[in-house]
C-alpha cells in the first residue's frame, strides 16, 4: 500500500530502534506520554514496547475519546435515545461504553431502540432527510479531528432548513486536557513521572503545532508531534530522548509531511462559525476543566440537542473501585486496579479504559497479560 | 397445479401453511432446481446409504446481509459454509439438507435466484441436496430469507483430525488470502462503495481437503476462519489443544485491496471473516510436503506456512509484527467495530 507501507519497513524500524538503544542513557530513565489513542493503538499494534530499551517507558495518555466521555454524558445519550421520536446516531466505539446501571447504547439497540453507527457524521444528515417524521440526533465525541466534520453537517442543516437533525456536543480540546495533567495534586507532588509528550497526529493537522508551544514553556516539558505509523511513533521517541539528553525542551514537528504550525486554518473557520468554547466541561478522570470543551453556538441552538429536549444534566455513578481517572492522569497502571482482568475485561468492560482499542486498559489486557508471559522470538526461531 | 409467477409473485403466508400453495412452491423452485433422486422419492426424509467409515455431521445457519453480494449469495454461502464444516474433519462431504425460513412479501425472482445458486453450488461441489423445509414468517419478523443446511459425511480410514491433537513444533499452515469475504459484505452493508476488486471468496474446500488428506494424513487439525477471522479461530485452536502460538505477520497473505478498506475502516484483518479458506496444522517435517499439495491446488495457491505450535501454558497466539516487534493475537472482544480517529 503505498505512502503506508513506507512507514511500516521492519529494515528502518530495526535501525532506529537501535539507534534510541544507543542513545538513551542507562543512568536515567524516559517517561513519554503519548497522549493520543491513536498512538497506543499503533504501539500495540505493532509491538513497539518490545522494541524499546526498559528505561525508556510510554505512559498512555487520556486522548480516547470514549474514554474520557463521564459516565453522566453518556447517560444524557441513553436518555436522549430513549425517547420514542428519537434515532441516535453515533460511532462505532461509543456503542459499548457502559452507563450508570451497566446500560450501553448497544444493550438499549438490542431492546429495540433506534440506535445507529455511523462511519460519518454527514450519514446522520441523510437519516434525517429519510426520516421526517422522526427526529435525528448525532452523539457527537471527539476530540479536534472529529470537530470539524461536526460543525460541516449541523451548518448544512441549517442550510436544507432541516427541522428534524440535532446534535449531542460532546467535543473537547487536547491543549485543555494536556494543560489538566499537569496541573493535577500528583502532578504537583511530583508522582506524576512525565518527562514528554508524543503529541497527536490527526489533531494536530486540525490545530497545528503552535498551541504545544506553552508545553516547553510553562511546564518544561517537550512535545514531539507524530504521525500514527509506528516509524513515525519511533522517530518522537528518538527526538524526544534527543531533547532530554541535550536538556532543550521544545515543540518539535515529526509528522511534517502533515502538520504546519498554524494547522487547517479552513477547518478552524468551520469550527468557529458553528462552535464555541463551553466555559467548563467535566472529563473522567481528569474532573471539570475550564474551557476544554465545545458548544453549539446559540445562532444553531435550533440544531443542539441539549437545547431542544431540555436534556436534564446527570452525574453519572462510577464504580468505586474502577481506577480509570487515575489511569488517565497516567498516574496509576492498569494493573493497579483490582478489577482489571476480573471482573472487567474487553468483553464485560466495568471502565471506559477497557472498551475502545485506544483505551489502556484494553490494551494492557491484550498486550500486558501476553508481555510477561512472551516467548522471545530469538527463542522461537532457535 | 398452477405455475408461480416466479418473475412478479412474492412470498405469501400460505405458501407455508401446507397447502396446495406450499406444495407448489416447493416442486416449482426448489425440487426443480435441486433435482436428484432422493427428492424425487417425495418422502418427508431421505433414505440412502453411507460408504464405510466414521459419519461426521455439521450444521450452520445462514442470515447473511445483503443477500446478494460479489462472489456469491446466501444461497451458495450455505451449501460451502456446511460443506467446510463437514471437510474439515478430513471427510468426504455426501449430503445435504436444506431449512429455509422465508418472509412474507419476499419477491419470488430473488427466492429462485438463491435457490439457483443453490443449486449450481451443490451440483459444482458434487453433494446434493436430499431433503428439505420451508417455513413462512410475517413480514417484519424475518430479514427475507434464512437457510440453515446440514451435511453428512464420512472420514476415510485412517484420518483422526480434531482441533485438540495440535503439538508444539507443528507447523500452521493457511490456503490464501484473509479477509475476502467479510470486507466484501461490510462495504456493502455500509454502503462503502470500494470500487475496488473486492470479492467475497465463498467455495467449497473438500477437494483442497481430499487432496491434502491424501498427502499428508498425519494432519492434526484443519479449521475453516469464518466468523472471528484467523485470529479468533487460533485462538480456538490453541486452546482446545493446550498450546501456544507463534505467527509471523509477514507471512499471512492478505490481498492489497482488502489491506486497504481495512485500513480505511479501522479494521485488522486477522479478525475479518472468510468463507473458503482453510487452516491446517501438522508435523512440521511434512509441512513443506502439504504446502506443496495445497499450491498446487487452485483453491491453495497463494498457500503459507504462517507459523508454529508453541509450548505455552497460557494457550497465547503472539505474532512477529511486519514491523519487527512481537504482539499478541487476542481472541475477538465483542464485534470488531470502527474506531473514532
Amino acid at each position: 500500500m503505498k505512502y503506508v507501507d513506507e512507514f511500516r519497513d521492519g529494515e528502518k524500524a530495526r535501525a532506529l530502534a537501535e539507534q534510541i538503544r544507543r542513545e538513551a542513557d542507562p543512568a536515567r530513565r524516559y517517561h513519554l506520554m503519548e497522549f493520543c489513542g491513536g498512538h497506543t493503538h499503533a504501539i500495540f499494534r505493532y509491538g513497539i514496547p518490545g522494541l524499546l530499551p526498559e528505561n525508556v517507558r510510554l505512559i498512555h495518555g487520556p486522548g480516547c475519546p470514549v474514554c474520557v466521555l463521564p459516565i453522566g454524558r453518556l447517560d444524557m445519550a441513553i436518555a436522549l435515545a430513549r425517547r420514542p421520536e428519537v434515532i441516535l446516531c453515533t460511532y462505532g466505539d461509543m456503542l459499548r461504553v457502559p452507563g450508570s446501571g451497566r446500560e450501553s447504547l448497544m444493550k438499549l439497540r438490542a431492546e429495540g431502540t433506534d440506535v445507529r453507527m455511523l462511519y460519518s457524521p454527514a450519514d446522520a444528515l441523510k437519516i434525517a432527510q429519510q426520516n421526517p417524521d422522526k427526529e435525528v440526533v448525532f452523539f457527537a465525541i471527539g476530540f479536534e479531528t472529529t470537530t470539524p466534520p461536526t460543525a460541516l453537517v449541523i451548518d448544512q442543516a441549517a442550510k436544507l432548513g432541516l427541522k428534524n437533525f440535532s446534535v449531542f456536543c460532546n467535543h473537547v480540546l487536547t491543549p485543555a486536557a494536556m494543560h489538566a495533567i499537569l496541573n493535577t495534586p500528583e502532578a504537583d507532588s511530583g508522582a506524576l513521572q512525565l518527562d514528554g509528550f508524543i503529541g497527536p497526529a490527526h489533531v494536530s493537522t486540525v490545530i497545528g503545532s503552535a498551541p504545544y508551544e506553552p508545553f516547553p514553556q510553562q511546564y518544561k516539558r517537550p512535545v514531539v508531534i507524530a504521525g500514527f505509523e509506528p516509524l513515525d511513533v519511533l522517530q518522537a521517541i528518538l527526538m524526544l530522548i534527543r531533547q532530554l539528553n541535550d536538556g532543550r525542551c521544545e515543540v518539535e514537528n515529526e509528522f511534517i509531511r502533515a502538520v504546519s504550525r498554524e494547522g487547517n486554518l479552513k477547518a478552524q473557520a468551520a469550527v468557529s462559525r458553528v462552535l464555541e468554547l463551553r466555559s467548563s466541561f467535566e472529563w473522567r478522570g481528569l474532573g471539570a476543566i475550564p474551557e476544554s470543551a465545545l458548544q453549539i453556538r446559540s445562532e444553531y441552538a435550533e440544531f443542539d440537542a441539549e437545547k431542544r429536549f431540555g436534556v436534564e444534566q446527570l452525574h453519572g455513578r462510577e464504580n468505586k473501585a474502577c481506577e480509570c481517572p487515575s489511569i488517565l492522569r497516567g498516574v496509576k497502571n492498569p494493573r493497579d486496579c483490582v478489577l482489571f482482568g476480573d471482573p472487567c475485561t474487553p468483553d464485560n468492560p466495568l471502565g471506559s479504559c477497557m472498551v475502545s482499542s485506544e483505551g489502556a486498559c484494553a490494551a494492557y489486557y491484550s498486550y500486558g497479560r501476553f508481555s510477561e508471559r512472551r516467548i522471545p522470538a530469538e527463542e522461537l526461531r532457535a | 397445479m398452477s405455475r408461480l409467477n416466479i418473475a412478479k409473485g412474492r412470498v405469501e403466508m400460505v405458501h407455508g401453511s401446507g397447502g396446495r400453495a406450499m406444495a407448489e412452491l416447493i416442486e416449482q423452485l426448489f425440487a426443480q432446481a435441486f433435482d436428484n433422486e432422493w427428492l424425487a422419492q417425495g418422502n418427508d426424509q431421505a433414505q440412502f446409504t453411507l460408504p464405510p467409515g466414521r459419519v461426521v455431521m455439521a450444521t450452520d445457519s445462514h442470515v447473511v446481509s445483503p443477500l446478494f453480494f460479489p462472489g456469491g449469495d446466501i444461497g451458495s454461502l450455505s451449501v460451502h459454509g456446511t460443506i467446510n464444516d463437514v471437510a474439515m474433519s478430513g471427510a468426504k462431504p455426501c449430503y445435504l439438507s436444506a431449512g429455509f425460513i422465508l418472509e412474507e412479501g419476499f419477491a419470488l425472482a430473488d427466492l429462485k435466484r438463491i435457490v439457483d445458486s443453490m443449486a449450481a453450488a451443490s451440483k459444482e461441489a458434487g453433494v446434493p441436496i436430499v431433503t428439505g423445509d420451508t417455513k413462512v414468517v410475517e413480514r417484519g419478523k424475518g430479514d427475507g430469507v434464512f437457510i440453515s443446511t446440514t451435511g453428512i459425511g464420512v472420514v476415510p480410514e485412517g484420518l483422526q483430525l480434531s482441533g485438540d491433537q495440535a503439538k508444539p513444533g507443528d507447523a500452521i499452515l493457511l490456503s490464501g488470502s484473509i479477509g475476502d469475504h467479510g470486507v466484501t459484505i461490510l462495504s456493502l452493508r455500509e454502503n462503502l462503495g470500494f470500487e475496488a476488486d473486492i470479492c467475497s471468496d465463498s467455495q467449497a474446500l473438500h477437494s483442497l481437503v481430499a487432496a491434502m488428506v491424501e498427502c499428508v494424513p498425519e494432519i492434526r487439525c484443519m479449521r475453516d476462519p469464518t466468523r472471528g477471522g484467523l485470529a479468533n479461530t487460533l485462538n480456538e485452536m490453541a486452546q482446545q489443544s493446550g498450546v501456544g502460538m507463534q505467527l509471523m505477520e509477514s507471512r499471512i497473505p492478505v490481498r492489497e485491496p482488502v489491506r486497504a478498506a481495512c485500513e480505511f475502516l479501522g479494521l485488522d484483518p486477522l479478525y475479518v471473516a472468510n468463507e473458503g479458506k482453510l487452516i491446517a496444522i501438522c508435523p512440521q517435517e511434512r509441512a513443506e510436503e502439504l504446502l506443496a499439495v495445497m499450491r498446487a491446488h487452485p483453491q491453495g495457491q497463494d498457500a503459507a506456512i504462517i507459523g508454529t505450535v508453541v509450548e505455552d501454558s497460557y494457550h497465547f497466539v503472539q505474532m512477529e509484527t511486519v514491523f519487527g516487534g512481537s504482539r499478541m493475537v487476542d481472541w475477538l472482544n465483542g464485534e470488531q467495530l470502527p474506531r473514532i480517529c
